[in-house]
């Protein structure tokens, strides 16, 4: 019962009219930021953490941990209105959410992101309270090994998402790896394909600029050529009945969006894997275990329910390395472990003793950041669909220009704005041959975690693979990515068991 | 072509160099004042322990208003700070423009000569701080001294893993220096970040590393990592019992610098505004709570001594990399 009078005082905390305040503030703040495409959380926390400097710690990390929160449902938004992942933590959302909102369904869409993205909250945030000091042990067991096992689960979900062509999705899973080495090489400290001695190469292709050349400028290229200019998406008044029906059809999503919740929490926890992963994960096992795995990425609302969920987990899941290591599960809670220094915090074991009022004025601001964030989301949905209902010849240059900007900003050098050009071309020839572009964009940014991983793991074991194998836990997730690999097989041959007993 | 780009840089650093000057001769009478925000570039990217500082930094120089015009950190971590020095370098004599380095500062262009950076151009700030270097191991091991750690170490070999950041970097270099000290042969496993690393160590993934103080203190007060020697000439006043390595019979110094520089071809009196601002930041409170809490050491340098200390600095890890076979 310790626990809930920590927790009563931290909602006493975080109920104090300035909290509350910067925690809205932060929320509203952080929903903008994570609905423009390339702004993500990562330049938002970082833009904003001046304000912090006059304030006390505890109402700045409530501001920041709502920017970061906000951010969450807000990738959603762009995913699911201009089918550009507005961070790498919404790639998923795109692959359901996109054909939702094509077939007029964007509010349906928006309502189970939002929806998703609070159950996946409070259940992470409810696993937070109670089981953060095991959890953080928990963490400390997964070394390179671990992580590399996690990262081959995470390809064995790439079965099936590009869609039937298998040849296809192999061949940009494989050119997504090669983009992912661009670059200086942390191993070696050697600059790897840096094309023509071009300098603006050393620093690698970002995931922000390969996906907003491909999904931004090279979906717009698409839309342009079929459309002419003339895009219709059947677009209906969001009105209180289509909210409730909207609700109806998440009833089909419990199980998705709790599995999918848990799943993100435990991947966010895990130092070095963040969001990302997690929701791919979350949309790749649903769809495998599905009873109609064919109804997905056609406008499934599973299909956005799992990503979400598992997104908005993960980011709490990522502020517990963060608060009891000092080490950071993603690269936004880096930079708000800047900010725990500049308030004057170490970040560590003993934070959650020796400054128990931020830890827990933190955690309980999480809960009422949650119910912020839903409201404010559905509040702001008749706002996003009449953004979509927006003449093209509007709309197309002012989402080419958001593009530019957001490219721009994460580095302010201009070499990345002609990168996202040319992605966008290439981006738009592949579509016309048909190629799925989702594997390329999962590939750089799992690749560089694979691949280092890997890496470390053959240094430190001497080369020695069986590792992979015969230590617990990463045997354990291993033979979960070689079960997730073999089972479209063993659904198969499983089926036609049962019908076959039907049968006699 | 991109020598075609950077030639037209050039021409247009130049040019901004010709305004900036006819600008600011009015200036000159009352001392030489920002106008317009200062952009602070960090050799590193967001998160990064570079970043941490340069961000502690601006809110040292906001929260005691020691300066009219905000400071604002730009992150250019490409390269191992590559894209950093090149920015500096692009930007000679642009007054509204300092950057935050680390020993990458030296590594870097010596490591990357291609991107034509001379840093004995760049205009010297301060030196605000040295971070030392601690070697640790996992507090479960017996090894409670060096010798013990040595004897261990000679025993197991290449089974024997030390953790660290990157190949080339600052633990990779120490690692070389302990081996020749003491005749040893470990695997070196590079991690991206010194926090990562110290995390490996407490979960047994590896079984030393050369963490910085603040990275693996909180580990240590939690009881989970023990110091066993530092790489310092003296002995650290937060680690009283942990004795240096220079006291053990080895001459093993190395330290992380935390300074601050800016373009070449700035005024005097450019130069001077800064100097003075960042030695406000140095007195501050706030600055001299980090350094105790980090372990840092801090003795600020400016001026001429700073100029010959980057000299002596940077050919001292010419001849350590050259060591390690990194460059010819």
């Amino acid at each position: 019962m310790e626990l809930l009078s920590h927790l009563m005082d931290g909602f006493a905390i975080a109920f104090q009219p300035f909290n509350l305040g910067m925690m809205a503030l932060g929320c509203l703040l952080g929903l903008f930021i994570g609905a423009m495409p390339g702004l993500g959380s990562v330049n938002g926390v970082a833009i904003l953490l001046p304000i912090t400097f006059f304030v006390p710690p505890t109402a700045a990390i409530i501001f920041l941990a709502a920017i970061y929160y906000g951010s969450m449902y807000g990738g959603a938004i762009s995913s699911i209105m201009l089918g550009i992942p507005g961070a790498s933590t919404a790639v998923a959302t795109t692959f359901d959410g996109r054909p939702m909102a094509l077939q007029g369904k964007a509010d349906y869409a928006l309502v189970a992101a939002a929806v998703a993205s609070f159950v996946g909250g409070t259940i992470s945030i409810i696993l937070f309270t109670l089981f953060a000091p095991p959890l953080a042990d928990f963490a400390l067991r997964f070394g390179p090994q671990e992580t590399f096992a996690l990262m081959v689960l995470a390809f064995a979900t790439f079965v099936g998402l590009g869609g039937d062509d298998i040849p296809k999705t192999i061949f940009m899973i494989l050119l997504g790896l090669v983009l992912s080495t661009v670059g200086l090489d942390v191993i070696s400290g050697r600059p790897r394909l840096v094309f023509f001695d071009l300098q603006g190469f050393y620093k690698g292709i970002s995931f922000i600029v390969l996906a907003i050349g491909i999904y931004g400028i090279g979906e717009m290229l698409w839309t342009l050529e079929t459309s002419r200019g003339k895009v219709e998406i059947a677009n209906h008044r969001f009105t209180y009945k289509r909210l409730m029906s909207a609700l109806g059809d998440l009833k089909r999503a419990w199980g998705t969006m709790t599995f999918s919740s848990l799943l993100g929490y435990f991947v966010g926890v895990l130092p070095a894997a963040g969001a990302t992963p997690a929701a791919l994960m979350a949309y790749g096992l649903t769809k495998s275990f599905a009873r109609d795995p064919e109804k997905f990425g056609k406008g499934d609302i599973r299909g956005v329910a799992a990503p979400e969920a598992a997104n908005n987990a993960a980011s709490t899941g990522s502020m517990l390395p963060m608060m009891t290591l000092g080490i950071p599960g993603s690269p936004t809670t880096a930079i708000l472990l800047g900010g725990m220094v500049i308030w004057g915090l170490t970040p560590g074991p003993l934070l959650f003793i020796e400054q128990a009022d931020f830890v827990w004025g933190l955690t309980a601001s999480l809960y009422a950041a949650n119910f912020v964030t839903v409201i404010l989301n559905i509040a702001l949905i008749p706002v996003f669909v009449w953004v979509l209902r927006m003449p093209f010849m509007i709309l197309a240059p002012l989402i080419f220009v958001l593009c530019f900007v957001g490219g721009y900003a994460p580095d302010t050098r201009m070499f990345d704005p002609w990168l996202i050009l040319l992605f966008g071309f290439v981006g738009y020839v592949m579509r016309k041959l048909d190629y799925p572009l989702a594997p390329l964009v999962l590939a750089i940014v799992l690749g560089p975690l694979a691949e280092n991983s890997f890496r470390q793991t053959m240094i430190a074991d001497l080369g020695d693979w069986t590792v992979f194998f015969t230590r617990p836990l990463s045997g354990i997730i291993m033979g979960l990515a070689i079960l997730l690999f073999i089972a479209p097989f063993l659904k198969r041959f499983l089926s036609r068991g049962k019908t076959s007993t039907l049968e006699t | 072509m991109g020598l075609k780009r950077r030639g037209a840089l050039g021409l247009g650093a130049v040019g901004a160099l010709a305004i900036v000057a006819t600008g600011t001769t009015s200036a000159i009478a009352e001392g030489w004042k920002p106008v317009k925000p200062v952009e602070f570039v960090v050799m590193a990217g967001q998160g990064g322990g570079a970043d941490k500082l340069a961000r502690f930094i601006q809110s040292i120089i906001e929260k005691n208003k020691f300066a009219e015009v905000p400071f604002i950190p730009v992150n250019k971590g490409g390269g191992s700070g590559a894209d950093a020095l090149r920015t500096l370098k692009d930007n000679a004599g642009n007054d509204h423009m300092i950057m935050a380095t680390l020993n990458s500062y030296y590594t870097t262009p010596l490591r990357n000569p291609g991107i034509g950076v001379n840093i004995e151009e760049f205009t010297p700030i301060i030196r605000l701080a040295e971070d030392a270097f601690i070697l640790w191991v996992n507090s479960e091991t017996d090894i409670k001294s060096v010798d013990d750690y040595a004897k261990v170490v000679k025993e197991k070999g290449t089974g024997w893993k030390m953790g660290g950041t990157g190949s080339g970097q600052e633990d990779s270099l120490v690692t070389t220096m302990l081996e020749k000290a003491y005749g040893l042969k470990m695997t070196y496993v590079p991690f991206k970040g010194g926090g990562t690393v110290a995390a490996n160590l407490v979960g047994n993934h590896v079984n030393s590393t050369v963490n910085n103080p603040s990275e693996a203190i909180g580990f240590q007060q939690a009881g989970k990592v023990r110091p066993l020697a530092a790489l310092t000439a003296e002995r650290l006043p937060l680690f009283p019992d942990v004795p240096t390595f220079k006291e053990l019979g080895k001459d093993l110094v190395y330290r992380m610098q935390r300074s601050v520089v800016a373009p070449g071809g700035l005024k005097p009196e450019v130069a001077a505004y800064y100097t003075a601002l960042f030695e406000k930041v140095f007195k501050s409170e706030e600055w001299q709570g980090y350094c105790k809490k980090n372990a840092l050491q801090c003795t600020p340098l400016t001026g001429e001594p700073l100029k010959a200390y980057f000299a002596a600095e940077k050919k001292a890890h010419e001849a350590l990399l050259k060591e390690m076979g990194e460059i010819k």
